[in-house]
């Protein structure tokens, strides 16, 4: 297959743009789908390119199809995604649980919006909970919470790679911000970058008569005994620990004795790391942590760096649904977790400098023991702050 | 238990899965059967794909030599339409029962016969929700008990028998191929499956069958239901033709 961005190139796009060329040049051969804002011009676009590029779309009559077809081409041995939102997405994790149980490499490209139901199409960040634990099941699926354009690009190709690879189904997290924002995105041909877009190899319908020349392939999901049930599922948590240590990915900027670890998630995540910078900038001790990966969450990671910290606030747009991860995270610690919610809400990094500002003065006038700003100092003198 | 082979047994039967786990007097095996047969005068075995729906239907997840699927109630035809749009020479199909194809999976249905997915789909009619314990199905026949229509069906209530084959043959293309069999007369429905299988368009097989267990009837009872009273609302026969072999070249 030849490249589809054989030269590295600038391009000026949207997010759904950015997706489309993404999932082509990582070698998607299909893509099934039903209209949902803010998702639609990723079908929009990939409908108009795929043909040039000999790759398929379907339409579907509704989520539920758009799924189950993903299911079934994957199972026939490609490369193949769908992706929705909202309403879209509830629907969609009917799918998504059948391929977390069968091990099957789907991925769905997720463009958040407001909820619960129709809400608004605009955005949110409220789709967390159904991204990372839809579905009757364990949430043993990979969920890449992405923070811009460029994200969006490198995480769409890799979701393939890390999909194929795991044979997990693989969400790509966004919202309606990202789909529709425009701006310059890098685009080139992952091979070239050494990123991983997978193999994909047929489930049903290899060479060979089954019966004949070799055992037929028999899926299934259903089982007739508790304990036959038990073991297959036990057999993917201990895939699934397995795989967290090796996929968990976050991103921070460490602040020796921090008072407060601020922790956000996909494009909240970059409001949150310019707030940040600018109070490190004027001597206040603040860290940041992005969770990249929402599943498996980076837990570690988010533990070691919320220690050093006095406390932890959590920004997002949503009612605690970051949060509740984190406060998983960090169970059986004493560090205080602070939240701001705003669900369906932008969150620009002036509300959170403002924030942070607050909680800060708060605590200088209760006392607060250390992570002041002469330790800021220290730290900045010593090349720690970023 | 193993049990010597039948000798009237398809080749594409597995025999390491039988003897299967239908109960006596079931439908489901007998049109499994003619399926079988189907795919052996063909030799296709290499090319079917097996899908089975949830319902009485998932107990043949591992009855055919065949590759197989098992997936959600409902949702086997996507799944199926997904695997032949990447892989045109597989012939996949699709084994439900009344209450996956034509309740909970009918827009699967539907949309996949309006599109003319060239996809097969076997459905087994037996007028109840078997497999969860006898309820009223879409295909429930006026008057007929059932354990949510305790005092028999009443259409003033709960409307008229679905007839999935016919609403199939009003929206699927011309040249789809649309057949109701039963269990009651197998050289017939193998006759439809052959067709069915080798239609290059959408084709549906509709078979009416046996449910003793959820039925409560005996021996004689079960047969005179099939073959007696079922066809008064469901007539055999086909409803559209396909493409015949002629005509294809
Ligand atoms: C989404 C969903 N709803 C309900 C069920 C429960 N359920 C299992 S089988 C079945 C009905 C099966 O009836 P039918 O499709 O007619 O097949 P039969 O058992 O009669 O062969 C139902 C409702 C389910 N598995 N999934
Ligand atoms: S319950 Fe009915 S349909 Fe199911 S196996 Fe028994 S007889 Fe067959």
């Amino acid at each position: 297959m030849t490249a589809v961005i054989e030269r590295e190139r600038r391009a000026f796009l949207t997010g759904n743009e950015v997706v489309a060329w993404a999932a082509l040049a990582a070698g998607a051969e299909v893509m099934f789908g039903y209209p949902i804002t803010p998702q639609n011009e990723i079908m929009h676009y990939w409908a108009r390119l795929a043909p040039r590029y000999g790759r398929k779309f379907l339409q579907t009559e509704d989520e539920l199809s758009a799924g189950y077809a993903t299911i079934g081409a994957v199972l026939g041995g490609v490369k193949a995604f769908t992706a929705t939102a909202g309403p879209g997405h509830v629907l969609m994790q009917e799918a998504l649980a059948m391929a977390e149980m069968m091990r099957l490499p789907v991925v769905a490209i997720i463009t958040q919006r407001g909820g619960p139901s129709t809400a608004t199409v605009i955005y949110s960040q409220q789709e967390v909970n159904l991204a990372c634990f839809g579905g009757n099941g364990e949430g043993f699926r990979l969920v890449y919470s992405v923070a811009g354009l460029q994200d969006l690009y490198e995480y769409t190709l890799k979701a393939f790679g890390m999909a194929w690879r795991y044979r997990l189904p693989t969400i790509v997290l966004g919202d309606g911000y990202q789909a529709k924002m425009r701006g310059p995105v890098k685009l080139f041909d992952p091979a070239r970058q050494g990123i991983d877009t997978g193999m994909a190899a047929p489930f049903l319908g290899a060479a060979g008569t089954p019966g004949r020349e070799r055992p037929p392939v028999h899926l299934r999901n259903t089982y007739n005994l508790e304990e036959e049930l038990l073991a297959v599922v036990e057999e993917q948590a201990r895939s699934f620990e397995q795989v967290a240590e090796q996929v968990a990915e976050y991103e921070e900027e460490k602040r020796e004795g921090a008072a407060i670890l601020l922790v956000a998630h996909g494009i909240v995540a970059r409001a949150a790391q310019l707030a940040a910078g600018r109070l490190r900038r004027r001597g206040k001790a603040v860290g940041f942590f992005r969770p990249v990966t929402l599943r498996p969450f980076p837990e570690t990671a988010l533990r070691r760096a919320a220690f050093e910290a006095e406390m932890v606030l959590v920004a997002e747009s949503a009612w605690g649904q970051l949060e509740r991860l984190v406060r998983a995270s960090l169970s059986g610690s004493e560090v205080p977790v602070q939240a701001y919610r705003r669900p369906g809400m932008g969150i620009t990094p002036e509300e959170l400098e403002e924030e942070l500002e607050k909680i800060l003065a708060a605590r200088k006038s209760s006392g607060w023991s250390r992570g002041d700003e002469v330790a800021a100092r220290a730290a900045d003198a010593t090349g720690l702050a970023p | 238990m193993k049990l010597q082979p039948e000798p009237q047994m398809p080749r594409v039967w597995r025999r390491e899965s039988k003897p299967h786990r239908f109960c006596p007097g079931c439908g489901h095996p007998l049109a499994l059967k003619a399926l079988g047969e189907a795919v052996d005068d063909l030799d296709w075995q290499d090319r079917v794909v097996f899908g089975c729906d949830i319902g009485c239907s998932l107990l043949a997840w591992d009855f055919f030599d065949l590759d197989t699927v098992q997936t959600h109630h409902g949702r086997t035809l996507p799944v199926l339409v997904g695997l032949k749009r990447v892989r045109p020479e597989l012939v996949p199909i699709a084994y439900m029962g009344d209450g996956g194809a034509y309740a909970i999976g009918v827009q699967h249905l539907v949309s996949a016969a309006a599109r003319d997915e060239p996809v097969c789909s076997l459905v087994v009619n037996n007028a109840v929700y078997a497999m969860t314990g006898g309820q009223m199905a879409p295909t429930t026949l006026p008057g007929q008990k059932t354990e949510t229509t305790p005092y028999g069906r009443d259409p003033a209530l709960s409307g008229h028998p679905l007839k999935g084959a016919e609403m199939v043959a009003a929206v699927a293309a011309p040249e789809a191929y649309v057949a109701r069999g039963s269990v009651a007369n197998l050289r017939q429905l193998k006759r439809y499956l052959l067709r069915a299988l080798q239609n290059p368009h959408f084709s549906l097989v509709e078979v009416l069958a046996s449910c003793p267990t959820n039925w409560r009837t005996n021996a004689a009872e079960t047969w005179e239901w099939v073959e007696k009273e079922m066809p008064r609302y469901f007539p055999l026969g086909e409803l559209k033709g396909g493409v015949r072999e002629e005509e294809r070249r």
